[in-house]
């Protein structure tokens, strides 16, 4: 059982300790673990090397087994790189990095499930060209993936990570929310503005469903990557602008579970319903198939 | 939920439960039978057999079969490695009733002519289940310590057995135990709070009437 169950205990766990947020969730769960400080950082610096790593080798050339996904991120770079891109380097980049990553996974590359696979690629997306634009070194990157991890566990523990047990938004959803708040922490925000910029970020995403064309993580998850990037990096910029949240960020989440609990299975990753039964990819599982 | 269930594993793509738990299938029947595979059938079922081929869900049992992580880049690669290794392998489809949507059978041979007939799912997240061993229904995922003893079914066997893992201050968590028919086969499977070391097993498998005793220690997965 996990020392604190709602981002509320965590804040005042965090208080009461006198630890920042990511250190109080790193400390929660070595003590919970029986690891060292040491080497949880270290593993989490791992998580953060694999990322770049990933980002780093996609190749535009390479396709999926299904041949319905890849090179779609080298043609967002070619159109940033052609100068003819309406939103800025940075907001450009964040979609570029989402379909990258979300390609990378569809292809077989070495990936950081986070909270998922299918939804591997929105914090990549978020926090690596925000840190660069930022100018913020490694430390601070890796300290905002334990805000992230954080986030993301009372969600798993009041909601659920899964799309087949709470749609798509327990999937792009968390991760939007887990990206949310570890862009905050690199915008120098409190714990309350990390709380704040979680419950943003999944108000906007309630409801998705997990549709999946042909049962595979590839149609729309890697687009949905850049859906849950770009409301990350719009729910930290209105939480640093003062926008607050009417509902705190628990409440938001048990709000998922209940539209989870509500939603059709068709609409729960049985690539049933949704997208999966349009017509279109009826006609792309038979060509599979 | 721990920080690292929650940012990883670190996997190859694109699924946790297709991809990344479908290795662990293939590495734990591995551990079973021991050894290098060289024979391996491959039955899907559920969800394995409609998307599996999309997922990479065939790829990633043969990786495994081999001792490949979930975060081995060579995942890709798997059937072409298996040819070099002469690993031979095929796959077919079947329906198991009431088992998990995510699962597959697997019957493996070693150099050794050795054989085990394996059924597991995976869940989710990368985790597994063993649900069915040569025949007889089990449940166990190797994430703890775990010691699987297959024997003939004889009067005091189980004590006997579970006598030299508390000579060596081993605390056991689970014990089960099936059976086929009175005297007939019998699996015993028993989870550890400690790493299992190998004298455990040697002294076990000096019991008579124990046919075959395999030690799974998390940690020590590609071994």
């Amino acid at each position: 059982m996990s020392a604190y169950t709602s981002v509320k205990e965590l804040l005042e766990l965090s208080e009461k300790r006198g630890t920042p947020v990511w250190r109080t969730v790193q400390l929660m769960d070595c003590e919970e673990q029986g690891l060292s400080p040491e080497d949880s950082w270290n593993a989490m610096a791992g998580m953060l090397s694999v990322m770049r790593q990933t980002d780093r080798d996609y190749d535009r050339r390479h396709r999926s087994l299904s041949g319905l996904s890849g090179g779609d991120a080298g043609k967002m770079e070619d159109y940033i790189a052609s100068g003819r891109a309406l939103s800025g380097p940075l907001i450009s980049s964040v979609i570029a990095g989402a379909l990258r990553m979300g390609e990378c996974n569809a292809c077989m590359k070495r990936i950081v499930a986070a909270p998922t696979a299918g939804a591997c690629g929105v914090l990549p997306a978020v926090l690596l060209p925000c840190a660069g634009r930022l100018g913020v070194p490694d430390e601070r990157v890796i300290e905002a993936l334990y805000v992230a991890a954080g986030i993301g566990s009372v969600i798993a523990t009041r909601a659920s990570i899964s799309g087949a047990e709470c749609g798509c938004q327990a999937e792009i959803g968390s991760a939007s929310s887990m990206a949310a708040a570890a862009l905050v922490h690199l915008l120098g925000g409190t714990g309350q503005d990390m709380a704040n910029a979680a419950a943003l970020a999944l108000k906007a995403l309630l409801g998705l469903v997990c549709d999946p064309v042909g049962g595979l993580v590839e149609v729309p998850c890697i687009k949905r990557n850049v859906l849950g990037a770009l409301e990350a990096v719009a729910a930290a910029e209105m939480t640093m602008a003062g926008i607050r949240s009417r509902i705190p960020a628990d409440e938001v989440f048990d709000a998922m579970r209940d539209v989870g609990e509500k939603m059709d299975a068709s609409l729960r990753e049985t690539g049933e319903g949704g997208l999966a039964g349009s017509p279109s990819a009826l006609k792309q599982g038979e060509r599979e198939v | 939920m721990n920080v690292f269930d929650i940012l990883g594993p670190v996997m190859v793509g694109p699924s946790s439960s297709h991809t990344a738990g479908a290795v662990r299938i293939g590495q734990i029947v591995r551990r079973l039978v021991g050894g290098e595979i060289v024979r391996a059938k491959i039955l899907l079922a559920g969800s394995f057999a409609s998307t599996g081929a999309g997922h990479g869900t065939p790829r990633a049992i043969v990786a495994g079969l081999m001792g490949f992580m979930p975060d081995d880049e060579r995942i890709p690669r798997s059937f072409e490695l298996a040819a070099e290794r002469g690993l031979t392998f095929d796959f077919g489809t079947t329906v198991l009733r009431g088992a998990h949507p995510n699962s597959a059978v697997i019957t493996a041979e070693n150099d050794r002519g050795e054989r085990v007939e394996a059924g597991a799912s995976s869940p989710g997240g990368g985790r597994i289940r063993v649900f069915e061993l040569d025949g007889l229904p089990a449940s166990f995922s190797g994430e703890v310590p775990t010691l699987i003893v297959r024997s003939e079914d004889r009067p005091g066997y189980v004590s006997r057995v579970t006598g030299v893992i508390a000579a060596q201050g081993i605390n056991m968590s689970k014990l089960q135990v099936e059976r086929e028919a009175r005297g007939g086969r019998a699996v015993m499977v028993i989870e550890c709070d400690q790493r299992i070391p190998y004298k455990v097993k040697m002294a076990i498998t000096a019991i008579e009437g124990i046919s075959k005793v395999t030690r799974l220690n998390p940690g020590e997965e590609s071994k």
